[in-house]
């Protein structure tokens, strides 16, 4: 039942030097495969922990995370069934799901 | 999220304090907003930290809109507790209930071959008196007790020690009978009715619960009831 540290491993890739993004659910609707609060960390060379869908938008997330890291300037994603990006990524889910993605400084 | 944000998020998870991180996130300005302060303690509206406030007391993370600007204010909240006073045979289903449905599980018994690790494996285990772990743990109203173990030298002390505290759930195994001269002993020793009215005795709801894992699962409906505020 423990959760992933998702926070914690933020911490400890920044001490080591790396860029790091943070992608967090902050709404959802319908049916979500991710409560609020889920978290995934990413870092520079794109390798990440955690999940924000169980597998259907993580990739445009991390993506997303890139740019973040680079321009510094946070972004809210937003997936859903009506949102051709969705099914470009393959949110089947058949929900939709907001997401903050943000650069640890 | 700066570097002393997210350092000091993490020390409070790991020091078990009730924290809302609060996000404006089209500029990604944000605060950590507790129940007695907010850091920084300049630049977040205040009606945003009465909220965050109560998200914390309802435990539910949420989105809003301030003055036309986005928040996210998520919570972080420590595990639930839940005090299990007698290691009793019921106590070993509910404690192993209790621990999958998100629950910090601390049994207490001071009769040590009860007490015995071996039998709850993973969990936190006492063998000290239970008024004296319970004054010593934070018993506050994300902590609920069940008193199991029966015998009033045992259960007494626990209960006259949380009765005025904030637990959420206070719940007491034993018939009718028995509660009523439960009742009788805590008046006696000057607790008000309105006190010992917190105390769910019969413990559990009535489910018709007859084996130890039927009347866990009838508690732990009781303590998910109490917890969610339904009927």
């Amino acid at each position: 039942m423990e959760q992933e540290d998702i926070l914690g491993t933020a911490a400890q890739w920044r001490d080591a030097g790396r860029d790091v993004g943070l992608a967090t659910v902050i709404a959802t609707w319908g049916s979500s495969p991710r409560p609020v609060g889920s978290q995934l960390v990413v870092d520079g060379e794109g390798r990440f922990e955690g999940s924000v869908s169980g597998g259907c938008i993580e990739g445009a997330v991390i993506q997303t995370a890139k740019d973040v890291m680079q321009s510094g300037q946070p972004e809210v994603l937003e997936f859903g069934v009506s949102d051709e990006q969705a099914w470009e990524v393959g949110l089947a889910c058949g929900g939709t799901v907001r997401v903050y993605v943000e650069k640890v400084d | 999220m700066k570097r002393g944000t997210l350092e000091r998020l993490n020390a409070d998870r790991a020091e078990k304090r009730s924290v809302a991180l609060v996000t404006e996130t089209a500029s990604g300005a944000q605060w950590l907003v507790y129940a007695e302060a907010v850091s920084p303690d300049a630049g977040l509206a205040e009606d945003v930290a009465v909220r965050a406030r109560a998200a914390l007391a309802d435990d539910r993370s949420a989105i809003l809109d301030a003055d036309g600007k986005p928040y996210f204010i998520q919570v972080h909240n420590p595990p639930l507790r839940l005090f299990i006073v007698g290691a009793v045979h019921i106590t070993q289903a509910l404690a192993r209930m209790a621990s999958i449905a998100g629950y910090a599980v601390t049994v207490i018994d001071p009769r040590r071959a009860f007490a015995e690790p071996e039998r709850f494996p993973g969990l936190e285990v006492s063998s000290d008196w239970p008024d004296d772990v319970l004054r010593a743990a934070v018993v506050d109203r994300r902590a609920a007790i069940v008193t199991l173990s029966h015998d009033p030298k045992i259960d007494d002390p626990a209960l006259e020690t949380v009765l005025r505290s904030e637990v959420f759930y206070i719940g007491s195994l034993g018939s009718n009978r028995t509660h009523g001269k439960r009742l009788a002993r805590l008046h006696e020793k000057g607790f008000t009715t309105t006190e010992t009215d917190r105390i769910h005795g019969p413990v559990g709801l009535n489910i018709g619960a007859k084996s130890p894992a039927e009347i866990a699962v009838s508690i732990m409906a009781e303590i998910t009831q109490a917890r969610r505020g339904a009927a």
